[in-house]
């Protein structure tokens, strides 16, 4: 199959279509507007369910009923968008509703700006709303991924019956690269949900809930959900690595940044410094082994995270490199972008300060 | 590799020629990136596109020191131009805006974009002419690369894809001498 060009939007809407998403729910904010809209033209031509809702909040409880009825549901926003569906999102999270939520952040707190940004990281990755709850966060760094992860998203939402977040900053969000689309699924090989409220007809009744007012009875509803998380965390961790082996400063970070990171390393590697890089694609669960066994050869000296934000992964790199090795911070934040330069100059940094410190 | 920053004031089609060099890149089996920077703009506002064409796999889609910069007005070239890395290309519409870019390391071409889009046939073309430039200078794509997406953009409207040609080979013709 030939290639053709996409914005990451619409690549993450193709990805969605593509796996079997037949209901979408939105509601307009910058830098996302590409993607209700891309759904509101595809979503009726393919059988599909397209609503602009009156809100962030509509949206998502449209899509905890449509999903719940085994419909494979989507939403996107963007930071305060996402900031209101918190609610949502911890009701499906208890009701172990399968969905996927798309987060291109822009800068924040607040309403912040339209600027890429990566400061939504915690809300993320340890919860979000209220409750022990996780989502499955993935992370592209390219269109084509845009497209595969949102894809993927889908069936790990399905299999583990957790809701998935594709967390992208606004630069993927605009940027058009070439992407070969997967094959369109048939809706007939998607795994029957013998759990979903589609109608009684007879049947077992079937009840979707969040509310379990017994604490005996939430109590093993909650264990239950952390058996799963950690189910997830054995089978689904997953990481890119670039360069690491000889490495003597490893540098890392998510989605856009990641790809400036890896032009810094090669600069550096240009310059003699024996850089490399480590890239997350599961934020959650984080892929804590990768980091491990590089803190565990003896070449390298330091860890850099490079964010855009003012520091939220760095947090879960030093819990995965475990003290073993110095772990730095280099962020741009207010929807700046690093440059290859500035990023060069901190790791240099970064190494400088590890052998004074050693 | 080549980086390319196309800028000028929206409604000029920066973004348009921008994402027709990119298809075209992509046409040809290279790698190719296109990031449009987006903001609170309208039509009059400023617009500008990084477009990357490289054999190789491409790692950040910034263009913070662009190899070619094409510049549609006054602005865009005066902000841009010390970015330009030593040794690089500035095509600049000569039409509405001054050449001098202060720095005596890289080449400026002083393009008439509008004048010869006029002549051409509509001003709207302003675009295509300093495409041809870009062409002339770089030969980063080929010329059918070029005019086959010209072509499917204008489906339908063979008047404004005969103005665009003409404008293109003028652009072409502009840098030649």
């Amino acid at each position: 199959m030939s290639k053709i060009l996409l914005h990451g939007t619409e690549a993450i809407c193709e990805g969605a279509i593509r796996n079997g998403c037949r209901a979408f729910f939105g509601y307009p904010i910058t830098p996302q507007n590409e993607v209700p809209e891309y759904m509101s033209v595809k979503m009726p031509q393919i059988g599909g369910v397209f609503v602009q809702a009156e809100s962030e909040v509509a949206a998502i409880n449209m899509v905890y009923g449509a999903a719940g009825a085994g419909i494979r549901a989507m939403t996107s926003s963007s930071s305060p968008g996402v900031s209101l569906k918190q609610e949502g999102i911890s009701y499906i999270a208890c009701a172990r509703i399968p969905c996927v939520i798309v987060n291109i952040m822009r800068a924040g707190p607040g309403l912040g700006g339209i600027q890429p940004a990566q400061g939504d990281y915690f809300q993320a990755t340890k919860g979000g709303g209220h409750g022990d709850y996780h989502l499955i966060v993935l992370a592209p760094s390219s269109v084509q991924e845009a497209c595969d992860y949102t894809y993927r998203a889908f069936d790990l939402a399905d299999r583990y019956r957790v809701p998935a977040m594709i967390l992208a900053d606004g630069m993927i969000g605009q940027l058009m690269e070439p992407v070969e689309l997967p094959p369109m699924r048939d809706l007939k090989e998607i795994p029957e949900k013998d759990w979903a409220t589609s109608g009684h007809y007879g049947a077992a009744r079937r009840v979707l809930n969040s509310l379990i007012i017994q604490p005996d009875e939430l109590e093993p509803h909650v264990n239950e959900m952390q058996r799963t998380y950690e189910e997830i965390y054995r089978n689904e961790r997953r990481a890119v690595e670039y360069c690491t082996e000889d490495a003597e400063i490893v540098l890392t970070a998510y989605g856009t940044v990641a790809r400036i990171v890896k032009s810094a390393v090669n600069e550096l590697r240009k310059q003699g410094v024996k850089a490399g890089c480590v890239r997350p694609i599961t934020l959650y669960p984080f892929p804590d082994d990768t980091y491990a066994a590089c803190a565990a050869r003896p070449n390298t000296k330091a860890f850099l995270s490079v964010e855009l934000s003012l520091g939220q992964m760095v947090e879960d790199v030093k819990l995965a490199v475990n003290g073993k090795k110095p772990v730095y911070f280099y962020g741009r934040t207010g929807g700046n972008v690093p440059e290859e330069s500035e990023i060069v100059a901190a790791a240099k940094k970064a190494l400088a300060q590890a052998e004074a410190e050693k | 590799m080549i980086k390319i920053l196309l800028a000028g004031q929206g409604g000029q089609g920066v973004l348009s020629i921008g994402q027709m060099l990119a298809e075209s890149g992509l046409r040809e089996g290279k790698e190719v990136s296109y990031l449009p920077a987006y903001g609170p703009e309208m039509r009059g506002g400023t617009a500008n596109c990084s477009v990357i064409i490289s054999e190789e796999e491409i790692a950040s889609p910034l263009c913070n020191t662009p190899d070619v910069l094409i510049a549609l007005n006054s602005p865009s070239f005066h902000k841009f131009a010390p970015r330009v890395k030593p040794g690089g290309i500035i095509i600049v519409n000569g039409s509405i805006s001054d050449s001098y870019a202060g720095r005596d390391d890289l080449s400026v071409y002083d393009v008439l974009a509008n004048d010869l889009a006029i002549e051409a046939g509509n001003v709207r073309a302003a675009n295509m002419v300093a495409m041809g430039a870009l062409f002339a200078l770089t030969q980063l794509v080929k010329e059918r690369s070029i005019l086959n997406c010209l072509q499917e953009r204008f489906v339908g409207k063979a008047a404004v894809y005969e103005t665009n040609v003409r404008a293109f080979r003028a652009g072409v013709g502009a840098v030649a001498k």
